[in-house]
């Protein structure tokens, strides 16, 4: 198996007395899917703050391609290579899929006072970006308002694939989604896998984890329940592990199952 | 890629006509405008008013208006606001009165003196905006009175009394640069147009229209510039999404800040150049110039197909807007309408436009 592209180790993090963090253990590895489940306040907000550089961790150490790495801004972290996917997006529904995809990063063309966005090569790379997801777009001027959440939620993937993430977080990618969309969303994430990026999937749907991921990872108030792999464990035990174990089995009779 | 893949189409998409491509302009409003004002007076006005004359009439005061509009617009898509351009053409009009009359500098250094301290109060207003995150609407509401009240006081004691400041005309006659920014320019393509008989003539032989107002010049000049800007610049990319959601721009790695305090030197200095223009024009300053162009300026941009929330509008729709504006306001004189009928057109286009904005802007985003 080849090294972990970043690992962390035995991370801790307190708000004043209150302990987000409590000695977590986590690593990805190139082209996998490593799912991170948790119940709300589980941590794992805090966590994947951590991990993009948003907070400085109390305790525990970040090694990043086998060297220690101390974020001290999200600019640190996205330029070694680890973009975050937040539920938000940053994505600006008035303007074009390409002028959001390079939003920030815009190419440019020709020398001083004419040097100028180069506007037809953002549009051929966007339109191949996104095919490469599997999205055809109408035409790259196409406002992203227009898009779906599924393809707005791609062309953010797309983007962070695109400008070099090496690890990728997707914060709750699914969880305002449609059946159809969500698929479309777990199949861009599978591809974005095979080229060789490592995949954070935070959650708290089993199914979508299952479907996706390689290994897993429960978060319970603040602590690791331990990662398990594809096959080792099924879904109602990450159910079970995520809602702490026997609250959700006394639950369950009473909802018959359904949870 | 296999040329497979390139060929797919999405079924469910309909292919888009040209029309509908064209109603997703964020101009189209104000180019319509200009078509239907323009219809409406060849019906109603006097037949001089599309004249060249009568055209250089109304594109004088629409250039005036429309250098303001064009950085109004440009603000306005970057999300904020700038009440106080008026009375920055009244102050940056008694700074130049000024220099020029009382103190006697040359415009080569009146000029960019001018300048620079208008984008000094423009940057002032922008770091108060966002030091404060206060809208801009109200920091630079205070800004209006301020610098209106400035400008009256400022006169007084340049002038020892009054609130206009006479003899600039004097002061910078026959300065080299004068010429840019003031005047009538290509005298003699019009002089030979005139010699050949293809324009009007007085009876000295003289065209009727010396040449073309420098205003109109500066302002055709910046719509060009301000699109390309929008249009084909990193930095207009930033404009666009510091103004439809400026933390959205900022985590992208969108200098915010920066933008918008170029934005609001930007307007203050339109406001300068504009002052600049109209003064060297009348020979004489007052306490009044540009009273009310801060909402002229806006109405122009959002006739141009601004929206009053920020990160959409064209400077090509700024243009037509201030074209409009120009047409409504001097073209009522070719007609037999009472003037006064100036200032219900316009609020009413300034509604039909708000509406009509609003409107495109679902079309855009797909809103239902």
């Amino acid at each position: 198996m080849t090294a972990p592209i970043i690992h962390m180790e035995n991370i801790k993090k307190h708000y004043g007395n209150v302990i987000a963090l409590n000695g977590v253990t986590f690593d990805v590895m190139p082209g996998e899917c490593h799912c991170l489940l948790g119940d709300n306040g589980a941590g794992k907000s805090t966590f994947i703050k951590t991990m993009s550089g948003v907070h400085k961790p109390n305790e525990g150490s970040i090694t990043f391609e086998g060297r220690p790495m101390s974020f001290e801004t999200p600019r640190d972290a996205m330029e070694a290579g680890i973009a975050t996917v937040f539920q938000d997006l940053a994505m600006i529904p008035l303007m074009s899929v390409t002028r959001n995809f390079f939003m920030g990063r815009e190419p440019t063309t020709g020398k001083g006072i004419f040097k100028r966005f180069d506007i037809d090569r953002a549009n051929e790379i966007t339109v191949q970006e996104m095919r490469k997801m599997g999205i055809n777009l109408r035409g790259p001027d196409q406002a992203v308002g227009t898009l779906s959440g599924g393809e707005r939620q791609t062309v953010a993937i797309a983007r962070a694939v695109y400008f070099g993430a090496k690890v990728l977080i997707l914060d709750e990618p699914t969880s305002a989604l449609g059946v159809r969309q969500t698929s479309n969303v777990l199949a861009t994430i599978m591809k974005v896998r095979a080229q060789g990026v490592g995949v954070v999937f935070i959650s708290h749907n089993v199914r979508h984890a299952m479907a996706v991921g390689d290994r897993f990872t429960v978060l319970n108030r603040g602590q690791t329940l331990g990662t398990a792999k594809k096959g080792e464990i099924t879904a109602p035990e990450l159910q079970d592990l995520m809602a702490g174990g026997q609250q959700l089995a006394e639950l369950e009779g009473s909802l018959g199952g359904t949870i | 890629m296999s040329t497979e893949t390139l060929a797919m189409v999405d079924e469910r998409i309909k292919a888009e006509s040209f029309v509908t491509r064209l109603m997703k302009r964020p101009e189209l409003g104000a180019i319509g405008g200009v078509v239907l004002v323009t219809i409406f007076f060849l019906i109603t006005a006097d037949s001089t008013m599309f004249t060249l004359s009568g055209i250089m009439n109304f594109m004088t005061p629409a250039a005036q208006l429309g250098i303001l509009g064009i950085a109004a617009a440009m603000l306005m898509i970057g999300g904020e606001f700038d009440l106080s351009i008026g009375s920055m053409v009244a102050f940056a009009g008694m700074l130049f009165g000024a220099f020029t009359v009382n103190i006697g500098l040359p415009l080569i250094v009146a000029i960019p003196l001018t300048m620079g301290l208008a984008g000094a109060l423009g940057i002032a207003n922008g770091l108060i905006v966002l030091r404060t995150k206060l809208p801009s609407f109200i920091v630079t509401l205070a800004g209006l009175f301020i610098l209106r009240g400035a400008s009256l006081v400022g006169l007084k004691i340049v002038t020892g009394g009054s609130t206009q400041l006479r003899g600039v005309r004097e002061a910078v006659g026959g300065d080299f640069i004068a010429p840019i920014f003031s005047g009538d320019a290509f005298g003699w393509f019009f002089q030979w147009m005139a010699d050949k008989g293809l324009i009007d003539t007085l009876r000295t032989g003289a065209p009727k229209v010396p040449g073309v107002p420098v205003e109109i010049l500066w302002f055709i000049g910046f719509a060009i510039i301000a699109t390309y800007v929008l249009l084909r610049t990193p930095f207009g990319n930033w404009i666009f999404a510091t103004g439809g959601d400026s933390v959205a721009a900022q985590n992208s790695g969108v200098p915010v800040r920066r933008v918008k305090l170029s934005l609001f030197m930007l307007t203050a200095m339109a406001a300068a150049l504009v002052a600049i223009i109209t003064v060297i024009d009348a020979g004489s300053t007052d306490a009044r110039r540009g009273f009310m162009k801060e909402f002229e300026a806006i109405i122009t941009a959002v006739i141009g197909g601004c929206l009053l929330t920020g990160g959409y509008g064209s400077a090509v729709g700024a243009f037509f807007g201030a074209i409009i504006f120009g047409m409504v306001t001097i073209g009522l004189t070719y007609t037999k309408f009472d003037q006064d009928w100036f200032q219900i057109f316009l609020g009413a286009m300034l509604l039909l436009a708000v509406i009509f904005n609003n409107a495109i802007r679902k079309r855009v985003t797909g809103e239902r």
